[in-house]
């Protein structure tokens, strides 16, 4: 069962292109990583889904762009300032993997850094559109960056279980190429826990809302 | 009495929040099961929220055989919305749930903007479903209707029982960038705090002219905004957005009620159902003797 808490910002810090949302925790569960939070995005109507970046003691951390009037609200909060934070939601990674191998586009790499420290460090890929914007592959520790041109699946070695995050177009290049990978997807959505149905995606001829059967769906 | 407006919560994703309520109201049922319509379904706007779901449900038969032994185990009251593109349609879903004692009211679905209308009328769908059931019948209605106080008598002369006022109204947006729609279906229904006058008024005006109960809806985001909807006529206030922004809303709304009730001198806020109607005759600035204040 998910809670809802107002926390309070820790700090706002930019990292390359992103930015990095820290909340003081106090008591919500961080979750498993490919978990997502709404979080409220101050003088807006609707709160926003954000996957856990970094579950240090005592914080979460979100990792997002600012590109829409609610990711603007959330990256202009300051080190004091109080959200309603929703969450643990959704069905996270399965980590029973043998040779797990992160994969990560362009903001896709939200989920990546948490995934990769209960996993202990295993091999990641991470994909940009340019230098700036792969700064942020500082979070990821034991990670092979490419920028575009070169795409990620230009450079996915073989032998090993995918868990990737980012574009759509990306996810479905690795869907096509590995079978058995494990997918983060995104969608728009209102609430986050089942109840607008406006997250729908296509899943097996049929539109599942993403946020009660996903956001992470086989290949 | 509050309940959540249709299709803003499923009372089995979240079963805390539904039993916050005094009642749960289903997403409408079909007879038959529907996708509901394509992707990009919502798009917020910065006074509401347009939504185009399609009525994705699973049809009446999985409903009643799946989904309702599922919500009875919630010891809610269950109050079941009801859509069709034909009175038959209407009909053939209230007689199924005339046998299920869980079901303690419909809905009836009469004004979805994301889907083609029934041809028959709202009374004429009315008087299919009286003939079908013995459950008491709500007709929720449009507030884009040129005249809902005609339409609200037809549906009382029909055998209505009351009625859901209101329901979203048609909106479109645009894409930041594109200046294309942001819908795949283009527009789809506004709700969100916009829509709180037009409740407002809906409520106002059917509250005048029939005695049918009315379960109010359109905006509410605080105890205030239920207060003026209880106000101008309603007996029962639905939640719709606001649970989307907020699962913790239906204690909030109440609480914040009691005491915006309080602070105009009312023990119950329920004591002000249709207090707006009455003359201001006192000097005295209170909600049982209003008079006027600049503000």
């Amino acid at each position: 069962m998910f809670s809802a808490e107002r926390r309070k910002v820790v700090a706002a810090e930019a990292v390359g292109c992103y930015v990095l949302l820290r909340v003081d925790r106090g008591r919500l569960d961080p979750g498993a990583p490919g978990q997502f939070f709404m979080l409220e995005a101050p003088g807006r109507l609707l709160p926003r889904p954000m996957s856990l970046c970094l579950a240090p003691p005592g914080e979460l951390g979100f990792l997002f762009e600012a590109v829409g009037p609610g990711t603007r609200a959330l990256a202009a909060l300051d080190r004091g300032d109080e959200l309603r934070v929703l969450g643990p939601l959704g069905n996270g990674f399965r980590l029973d993997v043998a040779r797990p191998l992160l994969v990560g586009g362009g903001i896709g790499i939200a989920p990546l850094p948490y995934l990769s420290a209960t996993l202990n460090d295993p091999p990641a890929v991470l994909g940009f559109r340019s230098t700036e914007h792969a700064e942020a592959a500082a979070l990821l520790p034991n990670a092979e960056v490419v920028v575009e041109p070169t795409l990620v699946t230009d450079v996915l070695p073989d032998g090993h279980d995918i868990l990737a995050c980012g574009p759509e177009p990306m996810l479905e290049a690795i869907a096509a190429i590995a079978p058995g990978a494990q997918l983060a997807w995104e969608a728009p959505m209102a609430c986050g826990y089942g109840a607008c149905y406006g997250c729908a995606v296509e899943l097996n001829g049929r539109y599942a809302r993403l946020c009660v059967e996903g956001p992470i769906l086989a290949a | 009495m509050l309940l959540n407006a249709s299709g803003c919560l499923d009372a089995l994703t979240a079963p805390e929040v539904a039993r916050s309520l005094d009642a749960f109201v289903t997403k409408t049922v079909t007879p038959l099961p529907r996708e509901g319509n394509e992707p990009v379904r919502i798009a917020e706007t910065d006074l509401g929220l347009l939504n185009s779901i399609g009525l994705q449900n699973p049809g009446i038969d999985l409903f009643v055989s799946s989904i309702l032994p599922q919500l009875r185990r919630l010891d809610l009251p269950i109050w079941v919305s009801v859509g069709g593109f034909s009175a038959a349609d209407y009909a053939l879903c209230v007689e199924t749930l005339d046998a299920h004692d869980e079901v303690v009211s419909v809905e009836l679905n009469l004004s979805c903007p994301n889907v083609d209308e029934a041809p028959e009328s709202a009374a004429e769908i009315v008087s299919a479903c009286r003939s079908a059931t013995r459950l008491p019948l709500y007709a929720k209605l449009s507030p884009a209707l040129p005249d809902v106080t005609e339409v609200a008598r037809a549906v009382e002369a029909a055998g209505a029982d009351g009625l859901s006022l209101v329901n979203t109204i048609r909106g479109l947006a645009l894409d930041e960038r594109t200046l294309r729609p942001l819908l795949a279906r283009g527009t789809g229904g506004y709700s969100g705090p916009a829509l709180r006058p037009i409740a407002l008024a809906a409520v106002y005006a059917c509250r005048r002219a029939t005695d049918l109960p009315i379960v109010g809806m359109g905006g509410v985001w605080n105890g205030r905004d239920a207060l003026e909807l209880i106000a101008v006529g309603a007996s029962a206030v639905a939640l719709g957005t606001v649970l989307f922004a907020d699962p913790g809303a239906p204690s909030r709304v109440r609480a914040e009620l009691h005491a915006a009730a309080a602070s105009l001198g009312l023990d119950d806020p329920w004591e002000a159902v249709g207090i707006a109607h009455q003359v201001a005759v006192s000097s005295q600035a209170t909600a049982k003797s209003a008079a006027y204040q600049p503000n």
